[in-house]
């Protein structure tokens, strides 16, 4: 397959970038997303140019690193998958393919495609975790949790923290990110008792760090790689508000 | 406690939210208020006597008037703060995503359209009626006739029979049946009352609402239209004006 390539090009955080077009010829249809962009920055580099600067890690859809805003979606036309699981075969022969960075006003571009998604894991420090002891696996299999309750919290869990949801948003609200975060403790005996205190400390966080606010839209259920549901937006709300009150 | 309704995300949508709901409320007061004009001009002027001057009317009024203001004072820093969220290099591409209602991303849009009709029916209504009496006065000269302050049924009829009007108050009554078909399902996520069983009701209720309160409103104003064309409406108009009057007094 062949494919005519604009890609957002930007030395770094303080320039202006443009897009550049480039070709890549004879790329297999199971090759993938990311392969065929190391297949064009390998020709880059033997024809002595800078490749383009993307982000990767796992490579499986579980990391959460890799972005990329693709022909209008948030990791690519692909439903459910991140960047990395989306295969060439998913693209018409001979088409143009427009690849952006993230943009949202706290997603700093860094290089390229690559944004600096560090606001996200400053609300994560911000109370996304369990601070009392849990102790081990035998002591939390020991605690009875309804089947329905492990499941919504294992759904929430599935977030992998990549930003789709703030990049696709039209108000750039990180609403989806700290509801998953959220919705997946409080739904757990281990998380509930920090519930309130955390549902204000992240939404504090989130609101201090510029993200903007939910519109109800649900965009950003659309083009979540992990499919997670503005239902953990409501249960935000709900745990938010509950604890406002109670102040 | 008062201060997270003003400077947290989730607290500035608690007010939206809340003050959606009871505008909501009242449009469906005022849809079935009105409704009266239509089966019976006299009733709807002893309606328009009762919420006249009254000391709890111009409370109501009031208390509206500060809802309407509140909502759309919120929404404006609510959008100003999301134009900023978004960043100033936007997307050179963009796609329709799947589920998306249009109304959810025009709002505003929507909501600017409504207050504009708003004005134009205070203008219309407001200012011939409750605001005439509280400057004292018996009522205003509407097209060269005396109109009493509590005459709806008249003001209605001379209203419609304009086809400009008529045109005008559709499309007001269109935006807002858009901007209700995302604000009403919206308001109970904002306050955390719904989940994946409860999206397809409150979508479904959502547009059941909004389509009776538009229906509603449009079977009156396209029905005063209607009655003016067949030359039935000026004599429907007088006999409300007598029976209004004396209801009146």
């Amino acid at each position: 397959m062949n494919f005519k390539l604009k890609i957002w090009r930007q030395k770094d955080a303080k320039s202006q970038g443009a897009f550049e077009t480039y070709e890549v010829k004879n790329i297999s249809a199971d090759t993938s997303f990311l392969e065929m962009l190391d297949i064009l920055n390998n020709d880059l580099v033997h024809a002595g140019k800078e490749p383009v600067a993307f982000d990767h890690d796992c490579r499986e859809g579980i990391c959460g690193m890799c972005s990329l805003h693709i022909n209008g979606h948030a990791h690519g036309p692909a439903q459910a998958v991140t960047t990395c699981q989306m295969y060439m075969r998913k693209f018409k022969d001979g088409s143009t393919i427009t690849i952006e960075p993230w943009r949202s006003a706290a997603f700093p571009v860094i290089k390229d495609l690559v944004v600096n998604r560090g606001a996200y894991d400053e609300i994560l420090q911000a109370g996304g975790f369990v601070s009392v002891r849990t102790n081990s696996v035998p002591d939390g299999n020991a605690i009875p949790i309804p089947k329905k309750d492990a499941d919504e919290s294992m759904d929430a869990a599935a977030c992998v923290g990549c930003g789709a949801c703030a990049a696709t948003c039209k108000n750039g609200s990180a609403m989806l990110f700290v509801a998953a975060r959220v919705s997946s403790l409080a739904k757990l005996p281990q998380g509930r008792v920090e519930g309130a205190r955390r549902a204000k400390a992240m939404v504090a966080k989130m609101d201090e760090l510029g993200f903007g606010n939910c519109t109800n839209t649900g965009a950003c259920q659309a083009e979540c790689p992990k499919q997670i549901s503005i239902a953990h937006i409501a249960r935000l709300n709900r745990e938010f508000l509950a604890a406002k009150l109670q102040d | 406690m008062s201060c997270f309704l003003c400077n947290s995300s989730l607290g500035k949508k608690l007010v939206m939210s809340v003050t959606g709901c009871c505008l909501v409320l009242f449009l469906l007061f005022h849809m079935a208020m009105n409704l009266v004009a239509l089966i019976n001009p006299a009733g709807y002027n002893t309606i328009c006597a009762l919420l006249g001057a009254n000391w709890y009317a111009v409370v109501a009024t009031v208390g509206l008037a500060a809802l309407v203001v509140l909502h759309f004072m919120y929404a404006l820093i609510l959008t100003v703060n999301n134009y900023r969220a978004r960043g100033s290099q936007r997307y050179a591409v963009t796609a329709n995503e799947p589920g998306v209602e249009w109304a959810s991303k025009n709002m505003l849009v929507l909501g600017v359209i409504v207050i504009l009709g708003l004005l134009l029916h205070l203008v219309h209504f407001w200012s011939k009626m409750m605001l005439v009496e509280l400057m004292g006065a018996e009522g205003t000269m509407v097209a060269g006739e005396f109109v009493h302050a509590t005459d709806g049924a008249t003001l209605v009829a001379f209203t419609f029979s304009k086809w400009y009007n008529v045109v005008l108050y559709l499309v007001w009554l269109t935006a807002l049946w858009f901007h209700l078909n995302h604000g009403v399902w919206s308001m109970f996520q904002t306050v955390g009352w719904a989940n994946d069983v409860w999206y397809p009701r409150l979508k479904c209720a959502s547009k059941v609402v909004s389509t009776l309160v538009i229906l509603g409103f449009a079977a009156v104003i396209v029905g005063f239209f209607v009655m003016s064309i067949c030359g039935c409406g000026v004599e429907v108009c007088t006999d409300a004006c007598c029976a209004g009057h004396n209801h009146a007094h």
